[in-house]
């Protein structure tokens, strides 16, 4: 009713802080600031939603893949780890791969999401149905398959900003399909997002029942739309496209039901071929130092990474300060939650000399993250067919990533 | 019919503004109408249940790949920017997908890009059997549809594991657990 009305008196305001800006910024520009924005935003409004400081610039870089790019429709974004504190990640932060396609701008209003197939009632909510539900929150990361160590990550957003941690909250699907009825013999569920192109995936019922929420809630606010607005699944530990973004539907089933992101992508592709990867491994990695960052002098730091695990909580991390000659216990932080990233901590005293940092984490069946030659072994080939990609093996890569420190202090990828 | 019995309560509940509530527990969301599963659900399994009337041969595809998809996938399947349709080198549909019925969902809900979800059903059986024949799969008067479709014998069909039934279980680990 009134928004058109507030929306165009907003552009009017907005219009004229824009050119008062420009005039401000021809008038000044011998005298810049340092910072993210040339000009701060005036006092008065920020009170409405607030934004961080002009001097934190810390952002999402992209990486377009080339089907995607090739026709415009890629957005890929990574999370910028190395900034990264405590365990979760802002919303504004969070990395993005839409599959090439753009994220819908979809009407809460508007949208449904519909349960059928093998149960007994089939059933359409809307979004204020929906919150109307017993509702959880929760702590998951959520990780892309895809995100593994290379050579071509010089930073530890572009080799592991691919996993992010949010609190989600939602209504758990056991609970909506407890209300639809499943009927015997129904094994899987296929769910489909609203996307231009609907996207599917197939998740085996027993996930279902155990903890996967339909959620409407991301870090305190509504789901982001690159993340899903105005609903999402989230399915902890999995790959994370499993937990379908813009979710409209729920299709009860007897048998997964091998949709494009089942046969051609996201296959386990070697000579044991097989349609499902589920759970990714148990992974940790340095945030600081890492890739790309400097140590100012010789000194006291504290190292810092993040640990996580589809096999459920992060119970040890051990970090080699040496190149890998001797490990120490990490300190967990805490909160280490099940299915959520688990910050860890090292007092470390550089000695000025060059070295190696690694990390590597044990999860709560007793996993423990390999190291890269392993990890290649386990595909039959070496960490350099492995690395450059030219071995089988898709994506799941959880092998120890290790940064080297130069005498000048300066952080690199030490991959080899 | 189940349609019928629902017609009984909402007879009754008539003079309430209220819609059809199901949720036993809540009493929330409502039961859609045949008509709106119908037209909601393209997702096809490997059985094929799901696919609607309509058929096509590979004779009527070829006009309207090169009217529609030839611009990304080149005129024969394998040339564009879009990934190759035709062959055996690299995965393609043909070598790899392990069902046909894959490629009928996925054209019909993704295909052309920019215009996802505007093919007819006999448009879409002609596509798939184009395809089909372009890759040695069928002859090119072999007409697709609901019953002929399932049937095709995939070359990738048995490169892959045996179907997996509900397997995971929570708490389980990795199928392929790596421990040094
Ligand atoms: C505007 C460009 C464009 C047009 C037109 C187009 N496609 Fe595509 N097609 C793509 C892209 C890009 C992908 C890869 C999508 C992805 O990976 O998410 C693709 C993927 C596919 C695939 C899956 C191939 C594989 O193995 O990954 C099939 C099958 C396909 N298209 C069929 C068709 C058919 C049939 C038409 C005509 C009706 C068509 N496409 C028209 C761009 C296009």
């Amino acid at each position: 009713m009134d928004t058109k009305k507030q929306n165009r008196r907003r552009f009017l305001k907005e219009g004229a802080a824009l050119a008062g800006m420009a005039v401000g910024a021809i008038g000044s520009a011998s005298a810049q600031t340092p910072g993210a924005e040339a000009s701060p935003v005036p006092y008065r409004d920020r009170r409405a939603y607030g934004r961080r400081s002009r001097f934190v610039n810390s952002v999402r870089t992209n990486d377009d893949d080339a089907t995607h790019a090739a026709f415009g429709r890629s957005f890929n974004v990574y999370t910028p780890l190395q900034d990264s504190i405590g365990i979760i990640t802002p919303s504004s932060l969070h990395w993005v791969s839409a599959h090439g396609y753009e994220p819908p701008d979809i009407d809460p209003q508007e949208h449904r999401l519909m349960i059928h197939g093998m149960v007994d009632r089939p059933l359409i909510f809307t979004l204020e149905e929906l919150k109307r539900l017993p509702f959880v929150s929760r702590i998951y990361y959520l990780e892309c398959q895809a995100n593994r160590p290379e050579y071509k990550g010089e930073t530890v957003q572009q080799s592991h900003g691919k996993t992010a941690c949010s609190e989600w909250t939602g209504v758990p699907l056991s609970l909506l399909l407890q209300e639809a009825g499943v009927q015997s013999g129904a094994g899987w569920i296929v769910s489909e997002g609203d996307e231009a192109g609907k996207m599917t995936k197939s998740i085996p019922m027993a996930k279902v029942m155990e903890d996967v929420l339909v959620a409407y809630g991301q870090n305190g606010e509504p789901v982001r739309p690159e993340n899903g607005y105005p609903l999402r699944l989230v399915v902890p530990g999995f790959e994370a496209i499993y937990s379908m973004k813009w979710l409209r539907r729920i299709k009860v089933v007897d048998r997964p039901y091998l949709g494009y992101k089942e046969i051609s992508r996201y296959t386990r592709d070697d000579s044991r071929s097989s349609w499902f990867q589920f759970e990714m491994g148990p992974k940790s990695v340095i945030t600081f130092p890492s890739g790309g960052q400097r140590l100012p002098s010789r000194g006291y730091y504290q190292i810092t990474g993040l640990a996580w695990s589809g096999g459920g909580a992060i119970r040890r991390v051990e970090v080699s300060t040496d190149g890998g000659r001797t490990w120490k216990d990490a300190e967990l932080q805490g909160p280490a939650l099940r299915l959520a990233h688990t910050r860890f901590n090292m007092a470390w005293k550089w000695n000025g000399e060059q070295t190696v940092l690694l990390s590597r984490c044990t999860d709560e069946l007793g996993q423990v993250q390999p190291s890269l030659a392993e990890f290649a072994r386990f595909w039959g080939a070496t960490s350099e067919q492995f690395l450059s990609r030219s071995a089988r093996g898709a994506g799941h890569s959880n092998s120890i990533q290790p940064w080297g420190v130069n005498r000048d202090g300066s952080v690199y990828n030490a991959i080899s | 019919m189940r349609f019928l019995n629902l017609l009984a309560p909402v007879l009754t509940l008539a003079s309430c503004v209220v819609v059809l509530a199901q949720s036993p527990t809540y009493g929330l969301g409502r039961t859609p109408s045949e008509q709106e599963i119908l037209a909601w659900d393209i997702a096809v399994g490997p059985e094929g249940k799901e696919l609607p009337a309509g058929s096509g041969t590979a004779k009527e595809g070829e006009a309207l790949y090169a009217r529609k998809c030839a611009a990304c996938h080149g005129p024969t399947g394998t040339e564009g920017k879009a990934p190759r349709l035709v062959g055996r080198q690299t995965r393609t549909v043909g070598s790899y997908w392990p069902f046909a019925t894959s490629i009928w969902d996925y054209i019909n809900r993704a295909m052309p890009i920019y215009q996802e979800g505007s093919l007819s059903a006999d448009e879409v059986y002609a596509l798939t059997a184009f395809l089909l024949f372009k890759n040695a799969i069928i002859q090119e008067s072999d007409a697709m549809d609901a019953e002929s479709l399932p049937k095709i014998q995939m070359p990738n069909r048995n490169g892959y594991q045996p179907p997996p039934v509900s397997e995971w279980k929570p708490g389980m680990p990795r199928p392929f657990e790596i421990l040094p």
